[in-house]
């Protein structure tokens, strides 16, 4: 999945390679590029590489193959506190034997700023973040979002150009984690620096990146927009990483441009886009969002293949109905329909008829 | 509100029925710790108070020599010894000699007075043959009774409880006038010791940390396998007899020793330059300092190992460098470690005492070996006492300036 290199690319990873241990890769020629001013995030399960590609960039690690440019410049021999990068740390790493004022101080000083400069710098950082009034206390008597807050206006008081996140929100609860998403991603916005998020929680990565890095196995899977990377995943470790996920395999047997025939295990026929596949008789694994499938025959295009399908429960969520089927010998595939006055609920038992716009069902590898 | 006082469901108050609650679980949780307890009380409650006491009291005179304590009792301090004092010592000493008693009443008073042993021994064996006048009889027997220090001696012994021996452990002396003074600076034993002991035991705890500091770092960040590796090999002297480990340094420090012969066959000293490292300061200094470094290093260990490297690599990403993300992040937080070890291995220094005598000759001695010397060759329990309680003293106004500075709850052991 190498990414063109652009001109005016701010953060540069060429053919990059790290291993601890001599014998395994961690990461596998990594190739990204990154302009300024956008919010990248590397979205991974534990283990695939991606804090090892943070940790890179920030200098804590150093790659054992390729290099990593930040504006032009090959940083692999710069040391941490040259790099001018900002990071923020899952437990936040705000200094416990300083205040907060003085935590934001610390990277002033050691630039050597005038004590007016320094104190304008963390009045405005720490009104940023709506920190004002706490800048005398100790981080152990605020709480964990408060001291998240104080870890962003750290990262940000010296304004670097480029500030890391590994894992920021990882330690606050449902309702706090949405509202701090919302909050970094305007003030990445509103300052105009370059964002390199890590995190293991799609849905993080979905409502903040401008592009998804989704890392699995030392690779980048797929690197793309959220939308395009939940709606069209380009292999099927993303699309079952990413957001909910039937899957039925089978075997192409026809194939004519963005059209494909693939017949599953069972006998059953399906219509499907081929995405990762090429040829007739290829093994697949097709794949197809449970909101995306179809009950309704007169949404479909005439001729749509139609499988039959047995309710096995019906579970009421709210706003949605989520329903439970057999489906070509899979027990678990799921349907997701809005709870609309119209909407049908489904009893098990049921026999019923599905499909689907050959468009939504996307032919991966097996 | 008219009621304040909270009450249970049938009226009760509800601290009396919260106290009625716990009183099973906080008399069984009392038993379980009794036999503690009890224990610490009869071996170190008991002994210290019976330490401190005898410090301050000894009767070895004023018990047997009634009738010259009744003497001075009568007759104010400054009076000159009559007649009537010199009858009262007389039928003393006869009755000490009979009781066999007067060498305990002649060695407290050559505590205060050396040499005067033989003058009551002496005295005592002629005293039943003595006839009135007593005075003269006495100081015809032998003139040292004439002295003023002999009289303020045994005045001072009259009491029961005194302050000599605390005079003797501050360096005071009776001078010939019978009053406390400073004794002449070559006989000033004590306090020059006891500085001697706490300037000895500073250097070992900052040599201990010194070498310490980075040894529990490196313990604290390398993986567990190799960390615990390690760690036997710090705790390794603790599983060694103190004996065994001090008697290896002389082998290693002796003027004929490894060390020595090492720099010799090197060319770096000529054979008869060869250094002095034992039974002198440096040699307790080095003996001590290894044998107290596990008590410096397992403090820091446990503190270092809470403190998470992120805290480190984030001083770094604010563009510190190695040194001052080392001086104004790590070491403010290694405080608590550097305390509590720099506290233990302190006051285990300030009382050790086997090196010390093996390896420290007569520069490198501390007041613990004086205080034993008291407690077995000198048998003046009493000065050993107060050498003791000063000791002890001197520590805990250390604890209480530490905790001043620092703060006790700041300090993490374990």
């Amino acid at each position: 999945m190498a990414d063109t290199k652009t001109t005016d690319a701010f953060v540069v990873f060429d053919r990059v390679q790290k291993s601890y241990d001599g014998e395994t890769l961690v990461v596998k020629d990594l190739n990204l590029s990154m302009p300024k001013g956008e919010f990248l995030t590397m979205l991974g399960p534990s283990g695939s590489g991606k804090t090892t590609c943070l940790m890179m960039l920030a200098g804590f690690e150093t790659a054992t193959h390729g290099e990593i440019l930040l504006d032009g410049r090959p940083i692999n021999n710069i040391p941490p506190h040259k790099r001018g990068i900002g990071m923020v740390f899952q437990n936040y790493a705000l200094f416990p034997h300083m205040s907060v004022a003085e935590n934001l101080s610390f990277p002033l000083e050691v630039r050597g700023m005038d004590k007016t400069v320094r104190e304008a710098k963390i009045t405005r950082a720490l009104d940023m973040v709506q920190m004002g009034q706490f800048a005398n206390r100790r981080p152990a008597q605020l709480s964990g979002g408060q001291q998240q807050r104080i870890a962003l206006a750290r990262a940000l008081v010296f304004e670097p150009e480029l500030v890391l996140m590994d894992e920021p929100l990882g330690a606050l609860d449902k309702q706090l984690r949405e509202h701090m998403q919302f909050e970094i991603t305007r003030l990445a916005h509103d300052l105009g620096i370059t964002v390199v998020y890590v995190t293991h929680d799609q849905t993080e990565a979905l409502t903040m990146s401008d592009r998804v890095a989704v890392f699995n196995d030392g690779r980048i899977q797929q690197l793309a927009p959220p939308a395009s990377l939940y709606e069209a995943p380009q292999n099927s470790f993303v699309a079952q990483f990413i957001g909910e996920n039937n899957t039925m395999e089978g075997i192409v047997t026809e194939i004519s441009g963005d059209k494909c025939v693939v017949k599953l295990d069972d006998g059953e026929l399906i219509d499907a886009k081929p995405v990762n596949v090429s040829k007739v008789g290829e093994r697949t694994r097709v794949s197809i969002r449970p909101e995306r499938v179809e009950m309704n025959k007169s949404r479909l295009q005439p001729g749509a293949h139609t499988l039959k399908a047995t309710v096995r429960e019906f579970i009421y969520m709210g706003d949605i109905f989520r329903t439970r089927l057999s489906v070509a010998g899979n027990d678990n595939f799921i349907i997701k329909t809005r709870n609309a006055p119209d909407a049908v609920r489904l009893e098990p038992g049921a026999e019923i008829e599905i499909g689907w716009l050959p468009q939504d069902c996307r032919a991966l590898d097996a | 509100m008219s009621d304040t006082i909270l009450r249970t469901a049938d009226g009760k108050p509800l601290k009396a029925a919260l106290m009625r609650a716990s009183a099973v679980a906080r008399r069984r949780a009392f038993m379980l710790v009794l036999p503690l307890l009890a224990f610490v009380l009869i071996t170190f409650v008991v002994p210290i108070g019976q330490m401190l006491s005898r410090s301050v009291t000894n009767d070895a005179f004023s018990a047997n020599m009634p009738s010259v304590v009744a003497w001075f009792a009568a007759n104010p301090e400054g009076t000159e010894p009559d007649e009537a004092a010199y009858a009262a010592l007389v039928v003393d000493l006869v009755n000490a000699a009979n009781a066999r008693t007067i060498g305990t009443v002649a060695t407290r008073i050559n505590y205060d007075v050396s040499g005067t042993r033989s003058l009551f021994t002496s005295t005592g064996r002629k005293a039943k043959n003595m006839e009135a006048p007593f005075k003269d009889a006495v100081l015809a027997a032998d003139e040292e009774w004439g002295d003023k220090v002999v009289w303020a001696a045994m005045r001072n012994a009259s009491a029961a409880v005194t302050t000599t021996f605390y005079q003797a452990a501050t360096d005071r002396k009776l001078t010939d006038e019978g009053v406390y003074a400073k004794a002449p600076e070559d006989l000033r034993v004590y306090l020059t010791l006891f500085w001697r002991t706490f300037v000895l035991s500073g250097a070992v705890t900052l040599l201990c940390l010194i070498l310490g500091f980075p040894v529990a770092h490196l313990l604290a960040r390398l993986p567990m396998r190799i960390s615990s590796l390690l760690m036997i090999l710090v705790l390794l002297p603790f599983w060694t007899s103190l004996l065994v480990r001090t008697t290896s340094w002389m082998v290693l420090l002796q003027e004929q020793g490894i060390l020595n012969n090492m720099l010799v066959y090197l060319g770096i000293l000529e054979d008869n330059g060869r250094l002095a490292l034992m039974y002198n300061q440096t040699g307790t200094i080095i003996a001590m300092t290894h044998i107290l470094l596990p008590f410096m290093i397992l403090p820091l260990y446990s503190v270092m190992k809470t403190i998470p490297i992120t805290y480190t690599r984030a001083a770094r990403s604010l563009g510190a460098t190695s040194w001052t993300t080392f001086r104004r992040i790590y070491v403010p937080q290694t405080i608590p470690g550097i305390g509590a070890g720099g506290i233990l291995v302190f006051i285990l220094a300030v009382g050790y005492y086997i090196t010390p005598a093996l390896v420290g000759g007569a520069t490198g001695t501390l007041i613990s070996n004086q205080i034993a010397f008291h407690m077995q060759d000198s048998l003046n329990w009493s000065l050993a006492a107060a050498l003791a309680a000063m000791l002890l003293a001197a520590v805990l106004a250390l604890y209480w300036v530490y905790d001043r500075l620092v703060g006790i709850d700041n300090m993490k052991l374990g």
